[in-house]
């Protein structure tokens, strides 16, 4: 049984189309990142996904139906939205034994074993921690949570390079295994690049790109042309073309790397290099470095309602 | 912001324990403490009262001994009268306390959550959306009342007990005060006025409130108060009756007129007959509790499709 499953999924907002017929499959086990503009439809996808809001096409998750049967999918579907979440009147004690009474599947003393690794306070609020702290705590919340599926909208928004890598790091290594499938939203995308196993971009509620990571190494090649092979470069028809420190370099796509090495220096781009080709191509300039949380606090209010 | 000791949580057994099963109530316990967590002024507000009572009645204590001999002077009905008003004043103020107490947590209860937008955190947890609406609904029809209650009657034994301890002193009896004062049977009339009043009858405003606080964007009480007056005035002008006013008025003091045979006195005058059966035959308390349910249902739906504002 496929984790998640969707068939033509349909999402409007008025005029506004938010997810324009989307099929998709994850399978389990999967890390999925769903990367794509601000307004592009991603928390739309989250949203539907979780249960949060209705839509028009087929949709399963776990084999359940989240609209309809969204009380029994929350026993195995986990998420962090975004770090605000937390209530800030909250304190540590009172979250674990909030989540241990409420979830059947919480591990209290999982969640307690990680905590004691940080510098959070059992007695403090929500309020008192700094940001990185909150994300910390969160974490060690979902962590300690035997869910099937995890997902996370911008998990390490507004959060300082240290605390990101932890937050990957401590994802892959204690809560990753081969039974559980986590989808990832991030405009933070080249942390994410060894992070995942699948690759999906979405652009005006359509998927653009879809493919695992396998799949993205053996068919994008960037290569930093020579100046005198750029005319014997173009002849392979590249996706996209940018000049960096005098060169050009060219992103091509299913072009064998036997005949571009003679062009010059072939390396697999990264995942922001490819967003940049693919959306570049289409729409207005994309965000990709964005860590500031009021285009979070935008997308929200632009597309999940 | 951080330091290198702040490590996210490291390597862990990856070994899964089998879930524990939970019993069905668990998640409405829960749901119902992280309300008084959340609210604290569920408990403070009647308490502070209670303190500014306790300590407003310290004065009483000084001309004690005097009003105690003038009472003597009076008969016996009249007595308790002179006695038992600072103990009255006492148990109205904590009621009118708790009373408000209920109808800004009920504007707050599903807002507040969408302001804050902890409800994506809440909604992340298997908690159902009628679990929720019914654990923040018991705060004003089962929390707030026991808490009233509790408060009063401790508020008013220690009362009673400085008036002892006072008149004793004087040398005067304290039996007439206790005669007079019949606290247990004030304190059952009490219990009776809250289970009646505030729970069964106020039933339908709460639910109201708690509708309109998962409706609302902005401003939830004005969108509590201001249409059902705009009904009520635009019926007044367009067809000169006052049909949907009176039925305001009736769900605010309708309950009094059934619940006891002396309407106007201070509901725990121990002199007047309680009547149940007349409120329990009452359709009003019927048709109220069936607008609660309905209204509660609403908004257990209404928050399914709610996200952060």
């Amino acid at each position: 049984m496929p984790c998640i499953e969707a068939c033509g999924l349909r999402k409007a907002f008025g005029t506004t189309i938010a997810l324009d017929g989307i099929d998709l499959r994850v399978e389990e086990g999967r890390i999925l990142g769903l990367i794509g503009p601000n307004g592009a439809g991603k928390t739309t996808a989250l949203n539907a996904i979780l249960g949060l809001t209705p839509y028009q096409g087929e949709l399963k998750v776990l084999g359940r139906d989240p609209w309809r049967e969204r009380d029994q999918l929350m026993r195995d579907v986990c998420f962090m939205a975004d770090i605000a979440v937390l209530p800030r009147w909250l304190r540590v004690s009172q979250a674990l034994d909030y989540v241990a009474g409420v979830h059947p599947r919480f591990d209290r003393a999982k969640a307690e074993g990680f905590l004691a690794k940080t510098a959070i306070k059992r007695t403090g609020k929500v309020r008192e921690l700094s940001k990185g702290m909150v994300t910390q705590l969160h974490l060690a919340l979902v962590m300690a949570i035997d869910a099937k599926l995890l997902v996370l909208d911008e998990p390490t928004l507004g959060l300082d390079i240290l605390y990101r890598k932890q937050f990957y790091d401590s994802l892959l290594n204690d809560y990753f295994d081969r039974s559980r499938t986590i989808l990832v939203t991030t405009h933070q995308v080249e942390e994410i690049q060894n992070v995942l196993t699948d690759l999906m971009f979405i652009d005006r509620g359509r998927i653009v790109l879809s493919c695992n990571m396998e799949e993205f190494e053996s068919r994008y090649a960037e290569v930093m042309v020579n100046p005198d092979r750029l005319a014997a470069a173009r002849a392979f028809r590249p996706m996209h073309e940018r000049q960096l420190l005098g060169r050009s370099i060219l992103l091509f796509d299913r072009v064998s790397r036997d005949q571009l090495t003679g062009l010059g220096e072939v390396r697999t781009p990264s995942i922001a290099d490819l967003f940049v080709a693919v959306m570049g191509n289409q729409a207005a300039p994309p965000r990709m470095n964005d860590a500031r949380g009021n285009h979070q606090r935008h997308t929200y209010q632009g597309v999940s309602r | 912001m951080n330091s290198p000791s702040n490590a996210m949580p490291e390597a862990f057994g990856s070994q899964l324990d089998p879930p524990a099963a939970l019993s069905p109530t668990q998640p409405f316990y829960w749901s119902m403490r992280r309300e008084l967590w959340e609210y604290r002024s569920i408990y403070l507000a009647p308490l502070a009262i209670a303190g500014v009572i306790l300590l407003g009645s310290a004065f009483t204590l000084v001309p004690l001994a005097h009003t105690m001999r003038t009472a003597m002077a009076l008969d016996p009905s009249q007595q308790r009268q002179a006695l038992a008003r600072p103990f009255d004043v006492a148990a109205g103020l904590i009621m009118g306390a708790a009373f408000i107490v209920s109808i800004f947590y009920s504007l707050d209860a599903l807002y507040g959550e969408r302001r804050d937008r902890s409800i994506l955190f809440w909604k992340s947890l298997p908690v159902s959306d009628l679990t929720t609406v019914l654990s923040k609904a018991s705060i004003p029809l089962l929390v707030l009342p026991a808490v009233a209650f509790a408060i009063t009657v401790v508020t008013e034994s220690i009362m009673l007990f400085l008036n002892s301890l006072v008149l004793l002193a004087s040398g005067l009896s304290v039996a007439t005060l206790w005669a007079r004062l019949e606290l247990y049977t004030t304190m059952l009339m009490l219990l009776y006025h809250l289970v009646t009043i505030h729970m069964l009858w106020y039933a339908p405003l709460y639910a109201w409130l708690l509708l309109i606080s998962a409706w609302a964007r902005r401003a939830p009480f004005l969108w509590a108060v201001l249409p059902p007056f705009a009904i009520g005035i635009f019926e007044k002008i367009a067809f000169h009756s006052s049909h949907f006013l009176a039925f305001l008025e009736y769900r605010f003091s309708g309950g009094s007129e059934a619940v006891n045979n002396m309407q106007g006195n201070f509901p725990m005058d121990p002199g007047m007959q309680l009547t149940p059966s007349k409120f329990l035959a009452t359709p009003g308390l019927w048709m109220g509790l069936a607008l609660a349910a309905i209204f509660l249902v609403a908004a257990a739906r209404l928050r399914r499709y709610r996200t952060p504002l």
